[in-house]
Parts: C-alpha cells; sequence; structure tokens
C-alpha cells in the first residue's frame, strides 16, 4: 500500500530535518538541562537543595538566550509542519521560562517541603520538563505534536501534585487531578480522530484548508469533534464543566505547584486554543474561509459565561484561601475566554496582555500565602486576622494583588480587564451583554477578595502570640518586587502591551 | 445486504463509537479506581481504532503514526497512575475513589 522512498528522498528528508533543528534549539537546550539536573541531583545526594534549586534557576535563565536568538530566525513551520515558530510562539516561551523560574525561587521560600520530603529529588528536573512541555504546546501545529505535548505537561502535573507523598491531600489531589485528566484528554483524541477522519490531514493549516473547502457538509460532525476537543482544552485551562479538578488539586497540591497550574499549564492551554480555533476551525469572521456552519464561537461563550458566573459565586463561600484562588482562577479563565470570542488582533493582544498580569498578580498572591502559611501553619481564612500588623509588607503586598486580581486601577489587573472587554465592545453591540456579565461578576468577586484584608486588618486576632513573624529579606524584597511591577505596569502598560501586539501574530492567518 | 457482508468504515466506526461509550460508561459509574483507568484505556483505544479505519480508508500514513504515539502514552499514562493508586492505597488503605474524599468544602 505505501512504497518506500527513494534514496534521493530520505537524502531531501535528511536536509531538512538538519535545517529544523536550527529553530529548534531552545527545546533542545532544556531537555539537557531537564538531565543535567537529574545528575546533578545524583552527585549532590543528601547535601542541601539549595545548590539544585540555583543551578535550575541559572539554567532556566540561560534560556532565554537562545529564545532571544530566535526573533532574527525566519518564522513559520518547521520538521514537516509537525512545529512552528513565530511570535505567538515566542510570547510563550518567554512566559513558561520566567513561570517555571518563579516556581522554582517561590519553592525555595516554602517550608512545606522540609517536613515532608527528605530530598527534592526530581522536583526541579520536573518543573523544567513541565516548562518543556508547554513551550512545545504554544508551538505545535500538528495535532500529533499537540497530543504529545499536552500529556508530557500533564503527567509532570500529575506527578508533581503528589509530590507529598505521605500527604493525604497531596496524594489525593494527584489522584483526582489523573482521573480527570486522562478522560479529557481521551476525549480530545477521539475528537482529534473525527477530525482526521474529515479532512485526512493532521496538519492545523492543512485541516482549516481542508474544512473550509468542505463548506457546510458536515456540520454536526465538525460540532461534535469541537466539543470533544475543548473538553480537551477546557481541562486544561480549567472551564466550567471541565472544572471539577480544580478546587480540589489546588488545595490538596503544594502551594508553588498550584501557583504554576494555576498560571503556567492555564496559558498554555489557551495559546493551544487560540492555535486550534483561530486555525483548523475556520469560522465566519475569519479570512480564509467561507462559512462551515461550524459555531464553536458560541461553545465558548457559554463556557466563557459558565466559568465567571460559577466561579466568583461559589468563591463567596470559601473559608480556605487557596480554594477559594481556585474558584477565581475559573473565574479568570472565563475573562480569558472572552478575548479569545474577540477573535481579532485586538482581541489576541487583550488575552495575552491578560495572561501577563494574571502572571504577575497570580503568582505574588499564592507567595505571600505560602510566606503566611510557613509563619502560621494555616491557609485559612480565619487564621489571617490581624496578620496585618505582624506582617506588614505581606498584608500590603497581599492586598495589592487581590486589587489586581479584582481588576481596580492603578494596578495591572485593570488594564488587562480594560483590554479584554473594550476589545469586546469594539468588536460589535451584540457583545455588550457579555462584556457587563464580565463587569458584574468582577464586581461580585470584590466581596471575597476583600475578606482577606478585611481579616488582616480590621479584625483582631483570637489569641495574641508574639512569635517572630518575619519572613526573611529575600522574601520580602522579592514580594515588594513584584508588588512594585503589578503597580507600576498598571501605570505605564505600554511595554507589556507593546509585547503582546508584537505577539500577537499567528502563523497562517492574518486576523483582521 | 452489502452492508452485512462486507466490512466498510462504519463498521469500525460504530465499534469504535461503541468502546468509547463502555470507557464514559465505566469512567462514570465503577468506584474503584483501577476499573476507571480501564475506562480511560477503552476510550483510548476507541481513538486508536479511529485512526486506523480513517487512515485505511483515506489514504494517508499519519493515522497510523498517530495511533502509535497514543498506544505509547497510554503505557506512560497507565505506569504514572499505578504509582500514584499504589500510594494512595497505602495512605488510605483502599482505592475505592468513594471513599478518597480529605478534600471538601
Amino acid at each position: 500500500m505505501f512504497e518506500l522512498p527513494s534514496g534521493a528522498e530520505i537524502q531531501g528528508i535528511i536536509a531538512s530535518l538538519k535545517v529544523s533543528v536550527g529553530f529548534f534549539i531552545p527545546e533542545i537546550y532544556l531537555s539537557l538541562l531537564f538531565m543535567l539536573l537529574i545528575v546533578v541531583d545524583l552527585v549532590a545526594k543528601g547535601r542541601k537543595n539549595t545548590m539544585l534549586a540555583i543551578s535550575t534557576l541559572v539554567g532556566l535563565a540561560g534560556s532565554f538566550f537562545f529564545i532571544y536568538q530566535q526573533h532574527s530566525l525566519q518564522m513559520g513551520e518547521i520538521f514537516f509542519g509537525m512545529y512552528v515558530l513565530d511570535e505567538f510562539a515566542l510570547f510563550f516561551k518567554y512566559f513558561s521560562v520566567l513561570s517555571g523560574m518563579l516556581a522554582v525561587i517561590v519553592t525555595m521560600a516554602d517550608e512545606q517541603f522540609e517536613r515532608e520530603v527528605k530530598s527534592m529529588g526530581e522536583y526541579y528536573a520536573l518543573i523544567v520538563s513541565m516548562v518543556i512541555g508547554m513551550i512545545m504546546m504554544a508551538s505545535s501545529s500538528d495535532l500529533m505534536m499537540i497530543f504529545l505535548s499536552m500529556e508530557l505537561v500533564s503527567f509532570t502535573a500529575y506527578i508533581l501534585t503528589g509530590y507529598f507523598k505521605r500527604d493525604q491531600r497531596s496524594s489525593e489531589a494527584a489522584l483526582k487531578y489523573l482521573v480527570y485528566g486522562a478522560v479529557s484528554s481521551g476525549l480530545m483524541v477521539y475528537g482529534f480522530s473525527l477530525i482526521y477522519g474529515l479532512t485526512a490531514e493532521t496538519n492545523l493549516i492543512k485541516i482549516g484548508v481542508a474544512l473550509a473547502a468542505d463548506g457546510n457538509a458536515h456540520s454536526l460532525l465538525l460540532m461534535m469533534a469541537s466539543l470533544l476537543v475543548i473538553a480537551g482544552f477546557g481541562y486544561k485551562i480549567g472551564a466550567v464543566p471541565f472544572h471539577f479538578w480544580t478546587p480540589d488539586v489546588y488545595e490538596g497540591a503544594p502551594t508553588p505547584i498550584t501557583a504554576y497550574l494555576s498560571v503556567a499549564s492555564k496559558a498554555a492551554g489557551f495559546a493551544l486554543l487560540m492555535r486550534f480555533f483561530y486555525i483548523a476551525i475556520p469560522h465566519g469572521t475569519s479570512t480564509i474561509s467561507s462559512q462551515t456552519g461550524n459555531d464553536w464561537i458560541t461553545l465558548l461563550l457559554i463556557l466563557s459565561v459558565a466559568s465567571m458566573i460559577y466561579g466568583n459565586v461559589v468563591a463567596l463561600w470559601q473559608k480556605n484561601v487557596k480554594r477559594m484562588l481556585a474558584y477565581s482562577s475559573i473565574a479568570h479563565a472565563g475573562y480569558l475566554l472572552l478575548g479569545i470570542i474577540v477573535m481579532g488582533k485586538f482581541g489576541t493582544q487583550a488575552t495575552l496582555f491578560y495572561l501577563l498580569s494574571y502572571f504577575l498578580m497570580n503568582f505574588g498572591a499564592f507567595y505571600v500565602v505560602i510566606l503566611i502559611a510557613n509563619k502560621t501553619g494555616s491557609e485559612n481564612l480565619d487564621d489571617y486576622r490581624g496578620l496585618g500588623k505582624k506582617m506588614p509588607l505581606a498584608g500590603a503586598a497581599l492586598t495589592v494583588f487581590l486589587v489586581s486580581l479584582v481588576g481596580l486601577p492603578p494596578t495591572l489587573g485593570f488594564i488587562g480587564k480594560l483590554m479584554i472587554f473594550s476589545a469586546l465592545i469594539a468588536k460589535g453591540s451584540i457583545y455588550i451583554w457579555l462584556a457587563f456579565i464580565g463587569i458584574m461578576t468582577s464586581v461580585i468577586s470584590l466581596y471575597y477578595y476583600m475578606l482577606i484584608p478585611l481579616n488582616m486588618y480590621l479584625r483582631e486576632p483570637r489569641q495574641m502570640d508574639e512569635k517572630d513573624m518575619n519572613p526573611g529579606l529575600f522574601a520580602q524584597v522579592l514580594m515588594a518586587v513584584l508588588m512594585f511591577m503589578t503597580i507600576y505596569f498598571g501605570l505605564y502598560f505600554a511595554p507589556l502591551s507593546d509585547f503582546a501586539k508584537y505577539s500577537s501574530a499567528m502563523f497562517g492567518i492574518s486576523l483582521n | 445486504m452489502e452492508q452485512l457482508t462486507t466490512i466498510g468504515l462504519n463498521h469500525y466506526l460504530t465499534i469504535s463509537a461503541f468502546l468509547l461509550g463502555f470507557g464514559l460508561f465505566a469512567v462514570v459509574t465503577r468506584k474503584n479506581a483501577i476499573v476507571i483507568l480501564m475506562g480511560v484505556e477503552l476510550i483510548l483505544n476507541a481513538a486508536n481504532l479511529n485512526f486506523l479505519a480513517f487512515s485505511k480508508y483515506n489514504g494517508g500514513m499519519e493515522g497510523v503514526m498517530f495511533s502509535l504515539f497514543i498506544i505509547v502514552i497510554a503505557a506512560a499514562e497507565a505506569a504514572i497512575a499505578l504509582a500514584i493508586i499504589i500510594n494512595i492505597f497505602k495512605l488510605f488503605k483502599s482505592v475505592d475513589v468513594s471513599s478518597i474524599d480529605s478534600l471538601k468544602e
């Protein structure tokens, strides 16, 4: 049935692979770093874990050099259309590496690791491999690469979630994450198989062309396939109704991993969602196609409204701060989906900008939660009483991050929400009610976010103990830097927004 | 009559749809974590069968390649899942997912 390629063809394939490798250097570098870290762990066994953490940090920082060099390369598809290099992918390369570095820094601050595990072992190596996975998620342009990279991220995330082996909550979180993740990725692959059956292609751009030529012929089947694929992506971004794992996993997982999952793997999921739907499944508003009768925008619209309402309303009753932030992350998935629904250059720019702002404020909030948990040993809202006086800087920083999460000026979160809503309204009057729902749910979120500063500043602690509450110089500096950046970029947001605009160019399609 | 005597694409697709249904049924109704995993394997194999059938009738090689990778991923997933379940059994003395509920509202 299939003929063997001739010698000349094999020569051509090898030459093409050689060229492609030149576009793949950051990923190769990070893979080497992954292996190196395992060796370092073996050599440094029994000694302090700080060395491992520092080498991870340095290694990840080194990858910026290789990523920066890629700006001068010719953007396009490599490895026979499996993989793509473009500004959009570069954005997520920076994003993934930065969030990996912050995850390492936050881990170093968390004293729970010293209590729970003897050696950090593979922990840092796994963080690096998750960075690789997320970079590949954002750069895949083939259904197979999408599946493989998504599973790479998921598998490492399962292991990291269950990293506290002797802790019941951590293991339970890992099990729940695994079950939901396995089922939804299975459904996603089934959806991929339907798309493959429809088009006989696995490359996203070719699928888009084939579907556009197909017209309206298989709209029901395509709708089914899109639903199944959204099940997979929706699980990664934690949107309603694929959110069931979120609260349990976020509460049970080690806090640095919670922060990492809620920012980085969510962002990678959004990258995939955008690339897949913008390029592969044509819609009436995109330039390359006629109508195909597949209205995935309506699907995402339902997801987005449900996430915003559910996340914000259920968060009102939460007593555990990590769990509250989990529900708030569901709500933020809803806001981010709004930016995708807009589906123009401005919409993509707004989504990327919002991801950047979410990165800063969410990592900041989780970092302070860790520092407070180090001292009080608790993440319950009631134990935050009176902390504003004992830990003034942590209290101030947490307040700033929460204000930013609500979306109030003068913080970065305000600009993010402003861009998303103005993109929606610029798109047309039919989306005004969506922006209205977004703004109303933001008002609801004000209540539960502000419960934390309320407890910290206005309520007296139950018992006065004069413990030393100083989190240490380094932690305070980092906290202050994150707080300063949240406010500074809220006032002077032009560099970030220009960067997001530069990155919103997506290969193979010119969004209008 | 021809539908019954020759095996065509539709037969493969029907079986794979049944497999998907059984897999989802197992995931939703069963309480044992290992049986849930078996359901997941059924879902993945349904996708596999689809890919192979489409590959045969579309004439491309991509489906075969994809299904090979799905098999590999399924094996890796089973390894990680069993490791987590063994750890769960050590801590909870059970693999019944309804009794593993220390995380609640």
